[in-house]
């Protein structure tokens, strides 16, 4: 890995543009088992969770540093007692807070503390629309009515919904009901992300990548929706990388846009970039937001373009897609300095075909996401 | 939750919607669910003037007053630029 970098290539030049968002994965603990979990595949356990204080510290630093969002999330963010105070003290931060739950943990009371803590908007997970079917894509019994009730403790809060499905093969064709559930539960945006495929979903990519049939009609859904409901609903839509022929611009490029805080204080350009190996990521107990933004070897290592290679390096593109995914480019070929085979012109681009026609063939089967035990088969 | 604003709707920010200075960059800034807009100067001044009691009229007798610049002009500029707010869902009648 580090023969691939050398650092005197790249100017020292200015500091980098400050992070517009915090990613503050605040536990990794969770009572659903989705089997594509962002987490990584070690989870971090409860005894090497940062503290309030600290938290509040970095809320603090990241809105020094230029945030103006900060994403509270897990895990399951309301697995900490202290989640009020967290939310609070984000708040007196003067981040726009928003809470990235699953929904399960969350009764009146809770939610009248949250509000009360200034708590800015809620984002709240649904795994399916057919009961049966959200209870064993999330390992946990009676999920979907317990969702329905926090939608409506939200909604009596007097705060603004987002409802997150995430999709995959074995609830895609259920798009239009999706809809209509946030419609019914007075969601204002509904994001429908497909599934990234790294840590825990890579183990159940058979299991999950959709068929290119189900893709085209969600597209068309998703298109035919924004415009009948527009000024109704705002629908975010993630395409899948394995039906792309260009890579996604991940997270707006490395060390760009965001940065993410791990349970354990470790400060990433992205959440999952703990899956790359060679990294010496700074963490918030030794080191302020702002030097690991601007000064971390693991910020710079993949910042603007002078890290790249053929074809990215002389691509018109590299400064719109940024060379894509870094994980994905690790998962898929080894190399996080390569070309994300999502990109049609990457040497490595027929694996997600081959990927594809796996899947196409293999049964639906989960690894559910478990503490302490990484999925057996990658 | 509509996007059809009248003369006598009286707009202001959606659910959700904050604005606030952003000053590590020297701007204001619309901030929503995962969304951030950046008003520009025009679009600012009229968010700034949603009070939750000002009425489109008078958002725009506000600016023509400003403004001395002719009433319907500044009319159809108000408008079409809350027609716009309201279809990214940033603000509301």
């Amino acid at each position: 890995m580090n023969a691939i970098i050398q650092p005197s290539d790249r100017s020292p030049g200015p500091p980098p543009e400050p992070p517009l968002a915090l990613l503050a994965e605040l536990t990794h603990r969770c009572p659903l088992r989705c089997p594509y979990c962002s987490n990584p595949v070690e989870l971090t356990r409860v005894a090497a969770e940062l503290d309030t204080a600290t938290w509040a510290r970095v809320f603090r630093e990241a809105a020094a540093l230029g945030c103006l969002q900060v994403h509270l999330s897990g895990g399951e963010p309301t697995a900490r007692r202290d989640i009020a105070e967290i939310v609070r003290a984000a708040s007196e931060a003067g981040l726009y807070t928003n809470l990235i739950t699953a929904g399960v943990l969350i009764d009146a009371a809770m939610m009248a503390r949250l509000a009360e803590a200034g708590l800015d908007h809620v984002q709240l997970s649904v795994q399916d629309t057919e009961p049966g079917s959200a209870e064993r894509i999330g390992g946990y019994r009676n999920a979907l009515p317990k969702k329905l009730a926090c939608a409506q403790l939200v909604r009596d809060a007097g705060l603004p919904l987002t409802l997150n499905a995430v999709v995959h093969r074995q609830n895609l064709d259920r798009l239009p009901e999706m809809i209509a559930l946030a419609l019914e539960l007075g969601a204002g945006r509904l994001e429908v992300a497909h599934v990234q495929y790294y840590g825990w979903a890579l183990a159940n990519r058979d299991a999950l990548l959709p068929t290119r049939a189900q893709l085209e009609a969600a597209t068309a859904e998703v298109t035919r929706a924004r415009e009948d409901l527009k000024g109704r609903l705002v629908i975010d839509y993630v395409v899948p990388d394995y039906y792309a022929k260009r890579p996604k611009s991940c997270m707006g490029g490395w060390g760009r846009r965001f940065l993410a805080v791990s349970p354990a204080g470790r400060v990433l350009p992205c959440h999952a970039a703990e899956s790359l190996p060679g990294f010496d990521f700074p963490n918030v107990r030794e080191v302020s937001l702002r030097e690991a933004w601007e000064n971390s070897e693991a910020f710079n290592r993949f910042r603007g373009t002078g890290w790249m290679k053929e074809p990215c390096r002389s691509c018109a593109r590299a400064e719109i897609d940024w060379g894509g995914c870094r994980c994905q480019a690790f998962a898929l070929t080894g190399d996080a300095a390569a070309t994300d085979p999502a990109c049609g012109l990457s040497p490595d681009h027929a694996l997600l075909d081959m990927a594809v026609r796996e899947a196409a063939a293999s049964e639906g089967d989960f690894t559910y996401r478990v503490m302490g035990a990484a999925p057996q088969k990658a | 939750m509509t996007a059809v604003l009248t003369p006598d709707s009286i707009p202001r920010l959606a659910r959700g919607m904050k604005l606030r200075e952003d000053t590590a960059r020297g701007q204001w800034v619309v901030l929503g669910p995962e969304r951030m807009f950046v008003p520009d100067e025009i679009a600012l001044e009229v968010l700034r003037l949603l009070d939750g009691t000002r009425s489109v009229d008078g958002i725009v007798d506000e600016l023509a007053a400003r403004y001395a610049a002719p009433r319907g002009e500044i009319a159809a500029d108000v408008a079409s630029l809350l027609r716009e707010l309201a279809e990214k869902g940033v603000v509301q009648a």
